[in-house]
């Protein structure tokens, strides 16, 4: 190929896209041919890893400006795409379109929340972050408010935030191996652990961008077709987007029709762990204003105080370049996030509609009993039924499912090819890896380059700071598996603290770090570690039976935690000296794009 | 007042319309969702259904788009914009 590598992106791409459906058509073929559902799902999994694993390989670098920060030439679409990859987690693939299916409006809060945070991303902070030329956010805070103190706090809010985070990815990939390859739980955290380092740690930022965008046309790929072609199946419509209304319709009639049967406390404790049956209505206002405004509010100012967010748009060639791109990235996230009420919608008409031949809800328990994809979910522990009224059909209140069964059965029992379920692993795959790596990368590079480089060994070599900085990637991947496969928390509740806690701690005082020249040192460092307490008070303070206030629930202490912290950052700002000229000076030139950025290239 | 103070002064007035565009969007139209979703809307879904599948979501695409242009807009008008072999 002729050209620098830059230049044959779209064609490096198109190739891959291109061989990736070619593989699909592959196993759809060797699937036909006899191929085991097993061997399918090995081979989709294995392929992709592999793949990923290549381009790591091959973006390995030497040089810190390629290994923190991709040497600031990934082009806007493309670090829209990366950026999408890294947000969407394990839980946006596999979790959400079964929350929507189960808690519908209450829940739905999330899409907007984890959407409309980037407009804070690209009004408030990445242009401006950009501009600064820093490696990491410890290193603007340490920059701007000046002193090893406030570099350390960041540091500390950051490891607080991203760590929560992925230790809830690292599960995720561990379960898709463990499922996909056949190994317990245990060891398929190890393997899920090794691909994410495949990623990183050779090639640092760059290998993490270039994976992240082949990671996010396979996810993608795996999330959209399934919808399409389930749509279409059940004569819903060409285009589901823009068709279901009559299917959203259907649901809430059939609510009406069968109700919302409360179960006995007794008869619940026979249902397994983790599974809940349909209690809250579809498409209906479920959640009071405020229930629904205050969880995605936090999401939002969570979504623009994530480093492993933020960090991305430090790859961009320029200021310009950075806003354009938190608009590529949104618009890919959208492609997902519209499509998973979609997918709600379809999975749970297909199963609770009596008039399609999906539909088990009016059927006799043995006919369901036979039916060859409930004995599957069944024996994976991910749906349940039971006579409670003991009259021998199934009713709405007796059947029960594991959030994940959304994604994972419903093509199955819509009567898609297996290799369709393979597509499936590979994609949440995908988006669990991808995740991991953001994270991870984003606490090892804060922890080597402001902690090691910044603050205890300034004079260290090149080569000797990105060898701490692969160590530390392996010694917190290691340690984050090692969490993992404890299995303490669920998946999506542990990310929803992690937006939380990052909100508590760092939202004002990067926010205010661009916007209000008279913050200065103290208030900052005050505003952080008292934000970031007061939200982990009110966690604790809940989890152990305190009762609240002003309806702000575990899932939403990030709304108090940066209260805390707003006024803190205020007060002690005030009350103290106020930053020097150097600094004013240097908050004046990073409002202007044009210029040099604020530190060196090579920092 | 200085080139640079009318800059800011420009990109804090844009900021202020992007965040009201956003607040209407993101929290103003929840305060009214279980009356908004009596009402039919796009595609014949309900309208609060559809702004949280859809419609919020879109909104924040186009907006930041618009945010965009708009800034580059007045990074031009003071000569702020960036050369290209920056």
């Amino acid at each position: 190929m002729k050209g620098n590598f830059i230049d044959n992106l779209p064609k490096i791409y198109g190739i891959y896209t291109g061989g990736f459906v070619g593989f699909i058509i592959i196993m759809a073929i060797a699937e036909q041919m006899g191929m085991t559902a097993k061997t399918i799902g090995i081979a989709f999994v294995a392929f992709t890893v592999f793949i990923y694993a290549l381009i790591g390989y091959l973006s390995r670098t030497a040089q810190a400006d390629a290994y923190y920060v991709a040497g600031r030439q990934v082009p806007t679409v493309f670090n829209g795409m990366a950026t999408a990859a890294d947000w969407m987690s394990g839980a946006s693939f596999v979790a959400m379109a079964g929350g929507i299916y189960f808690k519908g409006y209450g829940y739905m809060a999330l899409l907007v929340g984890w959407t409309g945070g980037y407009v804070l991303v690209a009004s408030l902070l990445a242009p401006y972050l950009r501009k600064f030329g820093c490696y990491t956010v410890p290193d603007f805070i340490g920059t701007r408010y000046g002193g090893n103190l406030a570099r350390f706090s960041a540091v500390v809010v950051l490891t607080v935030a991203s760590f929560t985070y992925v230790t809830a990815q690292i599960n995720a990939t561990g379960t898709i191996a463990s499922v996909a390859l056949d190994i317990p739980f245990q060891y398929a955290v190890y393997v899920g652990l090794i691909s994410i380092l495949l990623c990183s740690m050779l090639g640092g930022m760059r290998g993490v961008t270039w994976t992240q965008v082949a990671q996010y046309i396979v996810l993608i790929i795996a999330y959209l077709l399934p919808v399409f072609w389930i749509s279409n199946k059940m004569g819903a419509g060409f285009f589901p987007h823009f068709m279901l209304a009559d299917e959203v319709a259907r649901i809430g009639e059939l609510e009406q029709q069968f109700g919302f049967v409360k179960n006995a406390a007794a008869d619940l404790k026979s249902v397994p762990k983790g599974l809940a049956g349909i209690t809250k209505a579809h498409s209906a206002v479920n959640a009071t204003p405020w229930a629904f405004i205050s969880l995605a509010l936090a999401m939002m100012m969570g979504t623009a105080s994530l480093p492993h967010v933020m960090m991305r748009y430090f790859t961009t060639p320029s200021v310009k370049a950075a806003r354009k791109s938190v608009g590529w990235s949104l618009f890919f996230i959208f492609l997902l996030y519209s499509s998973a009420p979609m997918l709600a919608t379809l999975s749970k008409l297909s199963l609770i509609d009596p008039n399609l031949p999906t539909g088990i809800i009016g059927k006799t328990f043995a006919e369901v009993e036979a039916i060859d994809w409930y004995q599957n979910w069944n024996q994976a522990n991910l749906m349940f039924i039971s006579d409670f009224n003991g009259n021998g059909t199934l009713e709405l209140n007796e059947f029960f499912m594991g959030g994940k069964a959304v994604v994972l059965a419903t093509p199955e029992i819509a009567g898609l090819p297996y290799v369709i379920s393979g597509l499936v692993a590979a994609g949440g795959m995908a988006a669990a890896m991808s995740t991991a790596d953001g994270l991870i990368l984003a606490i090892a590079n804060a922890i080597s380059h402001d902690v090691y480089y910044k603050i205890i060994d300034p004079k260290a070599e090149t080569a000797k700071r990105l060898l701490v900085a692969r160590v530390l990637l392996v010694i917190i991947g290691f340690a984050g598996a090692t969490i993992a496969a404890m299995e303490i928390q669920g998946i999506l509740g542990s990310v929803i603290w992690a937006f939380d806690f990052a909100m508590s701690g760092l939202f004002f005082p990067l926010v205010l770090g661009v916007w209000w020249k008279r913050a200065n040192r103290q208030g900052a460092i005050a505003g952080m570690l008292g934000g970031l307490i007061a939200g982990a008070w009110y966690l604790v303070w809940v989890r152990t039976g305190g009762s609240g206030f002003l309806g702000i629930t575990q899932l939403t202490f990030g709304i108090f935690g940066s209260a805390v912290s707003l006024v803190l950052m205020v007060v002690v700002s005030l009350m103290t000296t106020e930053p020097d000229k150097a600094t004013q000076k240097m908050v004046d030139d990073v409002r202007v794009p044009s210029g040099k950025s604020i530190l060196g290239k090579s920092h | 007042m200085s080139n640079q103070q009318k800059h800011w002064e420009k990109t804090r007035g844009l900021l202020f319309i992007t965040l009201a565009i956003w607040f209407v969007f993101s929290i103003g139209i929840f305060l009214f969702g279980a009356e908004m979703n009596e009402v039919t809307g796009p595609f014949g879904y309900p309208w609060t259904y559809w702004f949280t599948c859809q419609g919020s979501l879109g909104a924040f695409v186009i907006l930041i788009f618009w945010f965009a242009n708009r800034q580059e807009k007045i990074d031009e008008e003071f000569g702020f914009s960036e050369r290209e072999d920056e």
